[in-house]
């Protein structure tokens, strides 16, 4: 198994920690992991970007062009990455802030109102959470008990009180996810 | 499982320095390999080991208090990324010339100028030709995972202080920003004693010691260079890192070190979809440069695609190495560009393959 | 024959009225007659040996005229990059604490190439101790304008006299480090004199003891001369710097710790 995976947003969005719990996900199941992210001034409110692998196998390249997987948070990455998933691959979106919706007719592609569930939920901060477990729910490659676990790992201990509201964003996630065009 | 963590680049090599017995950092920030620094403060390695870490005025003053402490006959590093490994090469040579084992990490950057906070490998000439002035050769370690981070460290110095001399890793943004599970050796004990040509103050059983790079006698001067150069010999000899990987039975080969190595194992899995039997050649030591070792490669080989984000400086050694027998052509990006995989495919076919 | 019986009956411990300390060793130092640098050589010396510090002393050597300073020690010593001794004398005393550091520096190494490193050394307060020699020129490469060369002053690169309109004014770096917190100790000295020289060793005694006690930089100018740079014989050098070097640079305690 090797899972070539592209999240985007916006700064702020908890991009790059998603991205690094799934990681520790991995290393929770023995799988090689690796996260690249793009780095520099647009970190601080602009894009943001990490690709993830996770693989049975060592893993070549940490930078890559083409997805198995994207998970779409804002319309500048929707516009960006949108083109570089496999035919065949998926892409889960939030709605929210997406003017165009997703127009390939060769990949399957989801729908998750995160931002809207994170707002109920009354804390944005889970808004990658929710992601998470959509994403998850379509693509099971972690279990969900690695997931908290690299969750502890790569949280703060000073956070630790909120792994219990974590863990109900993740579930969330899984209950909210739409099919919008499948394969 | 538990004993492997996830961590960048620049953090690996931060922990392992602590874990390696360091006794100082000296550094100053710079981006993208400021995590160094950060992780080492927020470590406090004065509590766990006694190590001592100090943000200098600039990268001058940085590179001259690791002259200092290592001409004490400590165990110390800095860190920095392109720029300011320029700024540091006049020590640097200072470094090599009185022979002083230390560890220097450059997570580089493309160039040149401020150019840009992207990965670059346009610092290859600098590191292997000797970036400062004189004849002087530093030992380069070319790490091309975040493991290999952590690993270079306890190695660069053992290689330091087998051969007095200084070290350098050079690795890039993207091997230095990039997270991958790491697993880290034992805590080594700082070192208790200290090489015989320290200079720790004069007791009464010995001449005084002296860390000087300068001999006015030209005559001397030339037995001293003449030293040096045996010593280089020496390291050219025994000291050659590097791996073949899919090298079996192939016809072309890339030749990369750090992140373009990554790249290139992608491109080896997709041109092998096609049928291409191309394998990687990763030098490790840079210098010492594996000549002997590409050579022998080449032999069984119809050309060689040598990748690196740089307008083309490995190549140089490549070329050398293979001595006009088979084609040598260079691949690469610049200004913080990454070339991706199906790229150097391409660049494969028509610069090799085609040509 | 009749010296050498009067040497014998000379050569008694109870006659002996002044010894070279054991700290400077018997080569023949490079530096012209009548420059400041031999003499302030032999009291940082007579003071290592005084103190009995011997073996916890490491020296920094900087660029200029006492490059190889280190040939006249019987000490460690590094030579550093050209004004770099500050950071140098840093790598070494943060990881020996309990050693005595000193740099030894020129006009040019301490306030010119090396402002920075000058400055940063005595703002963290290094427990370090900077002897600063200012002969207001560049003795080593043939007595060029220095930072600390004095308004109309001739060198070869002012040949008219420094010009303060196109060539900036000297630079009075003592006091300005006085003005930092992490100094502890900043005086200006000479040599010129029996009496300048007896005030100066105080101030090399002063400086070590406070290093010792781990409360700052200590800084000691030592104005001299460059007779050969001056391009006077040396005791109109002296004069001249009596005239002329002493009015800018006023010798005396500049900052001194509160306990004295």
């Amino acid at each position: 198994m090797t899972e070539e995976l592209i999240i985007a947003g916006f700064g702020g969005q908890g991009v790059l920690s998603m991205g690094k719990i799934l990681c520790y996900s991995g290393v929770m199941q023995d799988q090689e992991v690796s996260w690249m992210p793009s780095y520099g001034p647009e970190m601080r409110g602009g894009t943001a970007n990490v690709t993830v692998i996770l693989s049975d196998n060592r893993i070549s390249s940490p930078i890559l062009n083409a997805f198995d997987s994207a998970i779409i948070l804002n319309q500048q990455s929707m516009d960006k990455f949108e083109q570089t998933v496999k035919p065949g691959g998926v892409l889960i979106f939030d709605g929210n802030g997406i003017t165009r919706e997703p127009e390939r007719k060769d990949i399957n592609i989801y729908r998750a109102d995160a931002a809207a569930e994170a707002s109920k939920m009354e804390s944005a901060k889970t808004f990658n959470m929710i992601m998470l477990g959509a994403y998850l729910k379509v693509k099971p490659l972690v279990k969900v008990e690695n997931v908290l676990k690299g969750l502890e790992k790569s949280l703060p201990a000073r956070y630790h009180h909120l792994l219990g509201l974590n863990e109900k964003a993740l579930q969330r996630g899984f209950e909210i996810v739409q099919e919008i065009h499948i394969l | 499982m538990e004993e492997y963590k996830l961590m960048k680049g620049n953090e690996a090599i931060a922990e392992a320095a602590i874990l390696a017995g360091t006794d100082g950092y000296f550094g100053y920030p710079i981006t993208p390999q400021s995590e160094v620094m950060e992780y080492l403060t927020m470590e406090k390695p004065e509590e766990r080991t006694g190590m001592v870490v100090l943000q200098a005025e600039s990268e001058v003053a940085s590179i001259n208090m690791l002259y200092g402490a290592a001409g004490s006959g400590k165990k110390v590093m800095t860190s920095s990324s392109s720029p300011g490994i320029s700024l540091m090469q006049e020590g640097i040579s200072y470094l090599a010339g009185a022979e002083l084992p230390c560890l220097i990490v450059n997570v580089a950057r493309g160039g040149p100028g401020l150019g840009t906070i992207q990965p670059g490998q346009a610092d290859y000439f600098q590191a292997t030709k000797g970036g400062g002035h004189g004849d002087y050769h530093l030992i380069v370690l070319a790490p091309a995972s975040v493991q290999e981070m952590a690993d270079f460290v306890s190695m660069a110095y053992d290689l330091a202080f087998k051969y007095r001399n200084p070290v350098m890793i050079l690795s890039d943004g993207a091997i230095g920003q990039m997270m991958e599970k790491v697993k880290f050796k034992k805590q080594q004990e700082r070192m208790k004693t200290q090489p015989g040509w320290a200079t720790v103050g004069k007791t009464p059983d010995r001449e005084p010691n002296i860390i000087t790079s300068l001999d006015l006698d030209p005559a001397r001067h030339e037995r001293f260079n003449i030293k040096l150069q045996k010593k280089y010999e020496k390291i050219q000899k025994e000291e050659v890192l590097f791996e073949e990987i899919a090298c079996d039975d192939i016809d072309y080969a890339f030749v990369a070190y750090g992140t373009s190595a990554r790249i290139c194992q992608k491109s080896i899995e997709l041109a092998r979809e096609e049928g291409i039997k191309v394998g990687l050649f990763r030098p490790i030591s840079l210098w010492p440069f594996p000549y002997k070792e590409v050579g022998k490669i080449a032999d069984r080989l119809k050309g060689i695609l040598s990748v690196e984000l740089s307008a083309g400086q490995m190549v140089e050694d490549v070329r050398l190495a293979v001595n006009g027998k088979i084609k040598v052509e260079h691949y690469g990006r610049m200004g913080g560009m990454i070339p991706t995989p199906e790229e150097i495919v391409l660049a494969l076919k028509k610069q090799i393959i085609g040509g | 024959m009749a010296d050498q019986i009067l040497n014998k009956e000379l050569i008694k411990p109870e006659n002996l009225v002044y010894k070279k300390t054991k700290i400077l060793n018997d080569n023949v130092m490079h530096y012209c007659p009548g420059c400041g640098h031999g003499t302030a050589h032999r009291l940082i010396a007579e003071v290592i040996e005084e103190m009995d510090i011997q073996s916890d002393v490491i020296g920094i050597a900087p660029v200029g005229c006492s490059v190889l300073m280190y040939n006249y020690f019987n000490i460690d010593m590094q030579e550093a990059s050209h004004g770099r001794a500050p950071a140098v004398a840093t790598g070494v005393k943060r990881l020996w604490p309990d050693k005595t550091v000193f740099t030894y520096q020129g006009d040019g190494d301490l306030a010119a190439i090396g402002t920075a490193e000058t400055i940063h050394a005595c703002n963290r307060g290094e427990n370090i101790t900077i002897f600063f020699i200012n002969n207001g020129i560049y003795g080593m490469t043939g007595g060029q304008m220095a930072p600390t060369t004095l308004e109309g002053m001739k060198s070869s690169t002012t040949p008219y006299g420094r010009n303060i309109a196109m060539m900036g004014n000297p630079l009075k770096i003592t006091e300005l480090v006085a003005q930092l917190p992490g100094t502890c100790y900043v005086t200006r000295q000479a040599v010129h004199t029996p009496s300048s020289v007896r005030k100066t060793k105080k101030a090399i005694r002063k400086a070590l003891e406070y290093q010792k006690k781990n409360i700052g930089t200590s800084f000691i100018e030592v104005v001299s001369n460059c007779n050969s740079g001056w391009k006077m014989p040396p005791v109109q050098a002296n004069e001249w710097m009596e005239e002329n070097m002493f009015p800018f640079f006023q010798l005396g305690d500049i900052k001194v710790p509160e306990e004295d």
